[in-house]
């Protein structure tokens, strides 16, 4: 005896939302059926396991009936199979493009290929998370990629519109297109410390700044690829470092400025052309696709972590990078040079978006250092804090630096998406 | 009489990629209809083509406009070999024909393959022009309108009654043809959908004609069936109920509103409110056939045929009536009693007797000659064989002169209508629920099956033999129910059961006597004229008995009405029909359900029809028994819409009865049950029967409070006592075949009789109870009901879930006993329903309504339950009531005063019409607008401005779909990726039609019915594994059903359809080959409603995106 065959259609198709969550989570219906037994799903219900089960069956099947449509969201809206109201289709859209950060984490700027599926495994081991989930994710990945791909006009707008995505989960979208685009390296054991909303803040200042979208203010241009002349201006930033004498100006400059407002001060005389040298380096190299890809381990490696080994806490390097590229901005040379005020404003862009990663950075590794790594996102600010000397706090800091800088450089062009507050 | 058809196809979208090489399709669309053809240009490399076409026009008679389909095909084009199909749309234009329902067919439709299901949307315009046609020997009958609804609809008036429509037509299978063997099944399952398209086209032209005969203008109560012979062909056939109905104008609205509105609280919550979708409209007072139980009695089996005619039964005695054996051994059984002449000619099924003798041949015996004759023609299969469910074998002989000697009050009234309906040779109805005062009495259930051996149809032009059949068996029918003094059957339906070549027909009704006044013209008098006859009030009249006491058909226990005390009235009511509308109920009803799995052993033609025979009377018997245990059970006295399935298979007949119970205040209380062991001096047996009878006294005790059931006033009868005197004790047999010789030593004709017996004598009996006592209660918040209306609740939310499910079972025991077999078929149907509870929780509390069970037995060990049925949910709080009924009331009131205003106005232009809406009380007011707006008490001032406020707009919606004079052009790409530029759920793009399986919608008001909606899907797959196993298949396939079926009630502009149902779901599977086919067939009203309380329905939502998306701009 057994039952064959079990189907319920309602008119208006019934879905229930832990369910709903089970099925993205990948769960096999038996494992469902197990966790909303001890979920209490029964309790007050004269039904017993047999009937769970052949729910949960059911509403599995229409999940995977309803999934085609959703590869689509568009076409959710305007289908006639399944008669789902409108706030539940919206539901449906936002926790099937929902991703777990762990398994983001994992993949995140890596090519969004069949090698890469076929290393999900792996990443299902690692995480914990199911691997039909994860594949579910990858899919996701893939998908909007493949549909903001060839798409003029903002990221975040077209991945918006074309896949119906809350604003938030666009943005999101939006920084793992951009990242895998680029192929950012970001799995280094040096980066391992950084979230993946880390790496969303800092994807959402270099699409606002440093794409082709950004310099032209235009909407048919692309979002998605860096402004290969904006890299190439870039270059001419090295006279920082190669002509000696401006050199020693720009150092002393700074130090002029930073002197007994910071208790690092004699490190950072010391280390001052090591790190200028380090980012201008950076900035330099940044027309080769493979440094590109390196971004950010080179930032740590080249700044973040001298920084850190000198003890700097975060305010001290908000402080020293803000005198850093404000004292370059009133250097004579570049004073005269009407050429290059122009271009300016743009290194400035480069050097204002590096503060902001490497502010980010820092706060994360002085998380760490704190030992309290186990923090969570949102308690950054704490961790950070709970660091000996830092007098300010961190997300105020970042936040005034951040908004005098606009200021001083007319870069009102673009409002920043992430509010100080999300940057750390 | 010829008109035109004019038809234009408009955009294609979600196409599937029909070229792999450019993930793209080049579609084009084949317009066809009759032999015509027309062609749309080719739309290339697009999956949402735009083609615009012209209009293709077809020049048509009427005639082939009834029957035939438009067929839409939409193929991909492709240069260098055959066009390949990617599917296609059957527009059933029939709603376009008559001038009140549909004026055009406007919208996306989903094109259907057989094979893979639903495959991308068309949007098509369709219009017809139509000629008057005055001839009077046209084959056409445009303009009769048809309604599932087995009520007056809603915003009609039934002028006329005429009667009993019939008609079936007969056709080869295309399946089962020859060039089956070398088409695709994809080409054989679209001839398939065509032909029945076609004959259920020609099947309600020709039933039109017979209501324009009759001098009617519409159908109600329309139910249509397929028997899927196989082999020996298809047959489509329907039944109705002919009227003459008038639109009611505005006047006539309010005063229905009003009178709704105002019983409702007077009749002191007896009457549900549901706005006005109380189911007939001048006040439907229903019609309620009483069945009686009365205690059981004999039972002849087949074997025997002894019977005593003083115990001749009652409502379900099921005593074969007409057994006939093959004709070589030429043996009539009859019943024992020689009163009885109730016996069928053998063979009478295969000789096509005229219509016209119809009549008396059930109970006279045929001259033997006939039957020789017909044995020469019709060797072959020979084994007919009928039953009856209510009515004895005696009752059949003396039914003629039992109805004449009814009572003398009644006799007049009586003769009167005899002779209105005598002249007709059915005086049925397919209704379930009638206009007040149409019904008077209703005296029980009456039915009467048949098994046939099926045999090839050879002329389909022909269908005498089918004719025939179903002819025999509404003779029987009648029979019955003149013995039971009643001159008309109410809730009539048929059904067929087949299994290989047997056929077991079925039909049942309800007995009833009714007000000849509606069958002819003027109904209108009739409730003051009819009064002084129908003394007794409303709520109770219809229960009392329409036979004279002293000369009973059966042995039944009467008792003074607990309404009036003047009349009599049986101790229990089993009927067909709905609960009317006017039925005192104490407390709520419930479902009741009698489920019964027999075995049967496998053999082949005859000797399986003689066999099955055998079996059907026990079956009924047997369910019967368990239908009234139940409704003991449950503290109740009455049953309404009682429906008995009986499939038979292969190696089984599995029969399932479901009814709801309620507690009649105008039938006595029922008394209890008791147990009594056989064995007395067995002390532990002793105990293990008072312990069952505990149980059941407490379950008694317990369902009463469930239902809230109190009764107020203690009649002198034992109430709730479940024990009663010994000497009062009938005794309820089980009947098994073992015991049958028992039977004959009971005499159950006398005495009074308050509570059964139950002997448990055998470890059947045992297991029975068991079964009885272990059906799980509803859990809380949950009420449910196979009828319309639910006694007892009235305030009911706009929330409504319609939905289907279906279980297959597989028995995988190969020795399985009667018992093992019945507490599996009993587990299945309960677990079914506790499914359904799990998962309509989040609506509680709510009750499921018109449940409605299908039972099939599609292989050997396979047993297939399909249920259909709509959740509603409903405010707990029933103080409010009263409350409710007030707002209700003058809720009501300003709807109908809108209306009042909506006339005129509206028709001229909804533009300028609205600004005079808020206006209140008047259509004259129209002119001067300031008038009394101040006077009006604010609240329902602004419901009254929202609701008319919709109304208007979705008439103005009609009208904007009324005209089309521009061509709809979908938006292009780019304006419409900018609409939807911010995050807008187009959720809008598709309209939300709401499918309900009763004929009203809770909390809103149908005004218009668009046409009939009726549909018939096969789809089959090669990939069975890969569509998700069998549950995937027909999970998918029924969605798609719906979504077709919302598709085209959206296209005639409606947003609900009503009355419908799912009347075939044959599946098939050969997991083997990886192979699957199911066939589903529904019906229903399309229809517009708009909403009473709440604004926030769904018209806004409905009619915005329409001129965005799906009509003409």
């Amino acid at each position: 005896m057994s039952v064959e065959l079990d189907v319920f259609v309602g008119n208006t198709t019934i879905m229930d939302q832990e369910v709903y969550q089970l099925w993205l989570s990948g769960y096999t219906v038996g494992d469902a059926v197990k966790v909303r037994m001890d979920g209490g799903v029964l309790d007050g219900c004269d039904a017993s396991a047999e009937v769970l089960r052949s729910d949960t069956m059911d509403q599995f099947r229409t999940f995977q009936m309803c999934e085609r449509l959703l590869h689509n969201p568009a076409k959710l809206a305007n289908q006639l199979l399944f008669q789902i109201p409108p706030d539940r289709q919206a539901m449906l859209i936002d926790r099937y493009y929902a991703f777990d950060d762990a398994f983001v984490r994992e993949v995140l700027g890596k090519k969004l290929s069949k090698g890469t599926k076929k290393d999900l495994d792996d990443v299902s081991s690692k995480t914990g998370i199911l691997l039909k989930s994860c594949r579910r994710q990858f899919d996701n990945f893939k998908r909007v990629f493949k549909v903001v791909e060839e798409l003029k006009g903002p990221l975040v707008e077209n991945i918006r519109q074309h896949l119906l995505l809350s604003d938030r989960l666009a943005r999101d979208y939006a920084a793992i297109v951009f990242f895998a685009n680029h192929r950012f390296e970001t799995g280094k054991k040096k980066l391992q410390y950084l979230t993946f909303q880390d790496f969303a803040f800092c994807a959402g200042e270099l699409i606002s700044h440093w794409t082709v979208g950004a310099m032209d203010n235009q909407l048919e241009d692309m979002d998605v690829d860096l402004d290969k002349e904006f890299l190439q201006d870039l270059k001419e930033l090295k006279v920082l470092i190669t002509d000696k004498d401006l050199l020693d100006q720009h150092k002393s400059l700074v130090c002029t400025a930073l002197r007994s407002k910071t208790k690092v001060f004699a490190e950072m005389e010391a280390s001052f052309k090591n790190l200028s040298r380090g980012l201008i380096n950076i900035a330099a190299k940044l027309t080769n696709t493979k440094d590109v890809r390196d971004l950010f381990i080179d930032l740590v490696e080249k700044f973040i972590e001298p920084c850190r080994s000198d003890r700097w806490v975060t305010i001290d390097v908000n402080l020293y990078l803000t005198h850093y590229i404000n004292s370059a901005h009133i250097l004579d040379t570049f004073k005269h040079q009407a050429v290059w005020n122009s271009l300016w404003d743009e290194l400035f862009k480069m050097l204002t978006d590096i503060q902001h990663v490497t502010v980010c950075f820092l706060v994360k590794m002085g998380m760490v250092a704190s030992g309290a790594s186990a923090a969570a996102e949102g308690t950054r600010a704490t961790a950070a804090s709970s660091e000996e000397p830092v007098p300010v706090h961190p997300t105020q800091f970042t936040t005034s630096i951040s908004f005098s800088f606009r200021d001083m450089l007319n870069v009102g062009c673009r409002a920043w998406p992430h509010s100080g507050s999300q940057a750390c | 009489m010829p008109g035109k058809l004019k038809a234009k196809i408009v955009a294609g979208r979600h196409l599937p990629v029909m070229d792999r090489a450019s993930d793209l399709t080049d579609a084009f669309v084949e317009v066809k209809f009759g032999n015509t053809t027309f062609k749309t240009d080719v739309f290339p490399k697009s999956l949402n083509p735009q083609w615009n076409s012209e209009w293709f026009k077809f020049e048509v008679d009427d005639e082939d406009l009834q029957d035939e389909p438009l067929q839409i095909t939409v193929l991909d084009h492709d240069t260098y070999s055959a066009n390949d199909a990617i599917g296609k749309v059957y527009i059933d234009i029939d709603p376009l024909l008559s001038s009140e329902a549909a004026t055009v067919i406007s919208g996306w439709f989903p094109i259907y393959d057989t094979i893979h299901g639903i495959r991308g949307e068309i949007n098509v315009l369709v219009k017809v022009d139509l000629f008057n046609d005055l001839n009077r020997f046209r084959q056409s009958s445009c303009g009769v309108r048809f309604f599932c609804t087995t009520s007056i609809p809603l915003c009609y008036r039934a002028v006329v009654v005429h009667g009993f429509v019939e008609e079936l037509v007969v056709n080869e299978d295309p399946e089962y043809q020859w060039i089956d063997r070398i088409r695709t099944p994809r080409a054989s399952n679209e001839a398939r959908q065509r032909l029945i398209s076609l004959m259920s086209g020609e099947l309600q032209r020709k039933i039109g004609l017979k209501v324009l005969e009759m001098g009617g203008n519409a159908v109600v109560g329309y139910l249509q069936c397929f028997d899927l012979e196989g082999e020996s062909g298809l047959v489509v056939r329907a039944i109705g109920t002919a009227c003459t109905l008038e639109k009611l104008s505005g006047g006539g609205a309010t005063n229905n509103a009003q009178h709704t509105a105002n019983s409702s609280p007077s009749k002191d919550m007896k009457e549900p409110v549901f706005g006005d979708e109380c189911p007939s409209n001048p006040l439907s007072s229903g019609p309620s056939t009483p069945l009686r139980a009365p205690p059981f009695t004999s039972f002849s089996p087949s074997k025997s045929y002894s019977r005593q005619s003083s115990s001749s039964d009652t409502d379900i005695s099921l005593t074969p009536k007409t057994v006939l054996f093959p004709a070589r051994l030429c043996l009539y059984l009859s019943p024992s009693s020689p009163a009885l002449s109730s016996v069928a000619p053998p063979i009478s099924c295969q000789t096509s007797r005229p219509p016209g003798s119809g009549m008396a041949p059930r109970s006279t015996t045929p001259p033997p000659s006939h039957v020789a004759q017909s044995e020469v023609s019709m060797l072959r299969k020979s084994v007919s064989f009928s039953e009856d469910m209510l009515l004895a074998a005696s009752g059949m002989g003396s039914g003629g002169s039992a109805g004449k000697e009814a009572g003398p009050l009644k006799i007049l009234l009586r003769q009167q209508t005899q002779t209105a309906l005598e002249q007709r040779e059915f005086p049925f109805f397919t209704l379930t629920s009638f206009p007040q005062g149409f019904l008077l009495h209703v005296a029980g259930v009456v039915s009467a099956r048949s098994v046939k051996l099926l045999d090839r149809i050879h002329n389909p032009d022909e269908p005498e033999t089918r004719d025939a059949w179903w002819e025999e068996l509404r003779q029987e029918i009648k029979s019955h129910a003149r013995a039971l003094g009643c001159h008309a059957v109410v809730g009539y339906s048929e059904s067929t059961s087949i299994c290989e070549e047997v056929c077991i027909l079925s039909a049942s009704g309800t007995a009833a006597v009714l007000n000849c006044r509606f069958l002819q013209d003027g109904c209108l008098d009739v409730l003051s004229e009819h009064r002084c006859d129908d003394s007794a009030p409303p709520g109770c009249g219809f229960c009392h008995v329409p036979y004279d006491e002293l000369n009973m058909p059966f042995p039944a226990q009467l008792s003074p009405c607990c309404c009036c005390h003047r009349t009599k009235v049986p101790d229990v009511l089993f009927t067909t029909i709905d609960l009317p509308t006017d039925a005192q109920v104490t407390g709520k009803g419930c479902l009741i359900q009698a489920r019964l799995c027999r075995l049967k052993k496998k053999s082949q033609g005859e000797g399986n029809a003689t066999c099955i025979s055998n079996l059907l009377p026990f079956l009924e018997y047997e369910l019967h028994t368990q239908l009234l245990n139940k409704l003991k059970l449950c503290g109740m006295n009455a049953l309404f819409g009682l429906c008995i399935q009986i499939s038979v298979g292969e190696n089984m007949l599995v029969g399932l009865a479901s009814a709801t119970g309620v507690y009649l205040s105008a039938l006595p209380s029922p008394g209890g049950i008791q147990i009594a062991g056989k064995t007395p001096n067995d002390l532990t047996y002793d105990q293990h029967v008072s312990s069952i009878q505990r149980k059941i006294n407490d379950t008694i005790v317990k369902n009463r409070e469930l239902y809230e059931i109190h009764i107020t006033e203690v009649a002198e009868d034992v109430i709730g006592s479940p024990i009663p005197e010994p000497r009062q004790r009938s005794r309820l047999f089980r009947s098994h075949s073992e015991s049958s010789d028992e039977l004959s030593e009971l005499d159950l004709s006398h005495g009074k009789k308050d509570a059964f017996v139950l002997e448990i004598d055998d470890t059947d009996a045992v297991e029975d109870l068991h079964s009885l006592l272990t059906d799980a209660p509803t859990p809380p918040g949950f009420y449910s009901c196979n009828t319309e209306i639910m006694p007892g609740i009235y305030n009911w939310t706009s929330a409504i879930q319609m939905f289907t499910s279906v279980r297959v079972f597989r028995l995988n025991n190969a020795n399985l006993t009667n018992l093992g077999l019945n507490k599996i078929f009993n587990e299945l149907c309960e677990n079914l329903l506790k499914s359904l509870y799990f998962k309509l929780r989040s609506m509680v509390p709510c009750c499921l309504c018109r449940l409605n069970f299908t039972v099939a037995v599609p292989e050997d060990e396979l047993i297939q339950v399909a249920v259909t049925a709509v959740a509603m949910s409903f405010h707990k709080d029933q103080t409010q009531e009263a409350n409710k009924a007030a707002q209700a009331h003058s809720q009501m009131k300003a709807i109908a005063e809108t209306e009042e205003q909506l006339q005129f106005p509206l028709e001229l232009n909804a533009e300028s019409a609205s600004p005079l809406s808020p206006k209140g009380s008047g259509p004259q007011d129209g002119s001067n607008s300031h008038g009394r707006a101040p006077s009006v008490d604010y609240s329902s001032f602004a419901d009254r401005c929202s609701s008319w406020i919709e109304q208007l707009r979705l008439r103005a919606h009609t009208i904007r779909r009324g005209s089309i004079k521009t061509s709809s052009s979908p938006l292009p790409e780019g304006r419409s990726r900018s609409l939807r530029s911010t995050r807008s759920f187009p959720g809008s793009s598709v309209s939300v039609v709401k499918m309900t399986p009763l004929s009203f919608i809770p909390g809103a008001k149908i005004v218009k019915y668009l046409g009939i909606i009726n549909m018939f899907f096969i789809r089959e797959t090669t990939s069975l594994r890969e569509e998700g196993g069998v549950s995937g298949f027909l999970h998918a396939f029924i969605a798609e059903v719906f979504a077709m079926v919302r598709a085209h009630v959206a296209a005639l502009g409606g947003n609900a359809v009503v009355s419908y149902s799912m009347k075939e779901c044959v599946f098939m599977e050969n997991p083997n080959k990886n192979q699957a086919q199911c066939l589903i067939n529904v019906s229903g009203d399309a229809v517009i409603f708009t909403r009473e309380s709440d604004q926030e329905g769904h018209l806004p939502q409905t009619s915005h995106p329409q001129p965005t998306e799906d009509t003409p701009p």
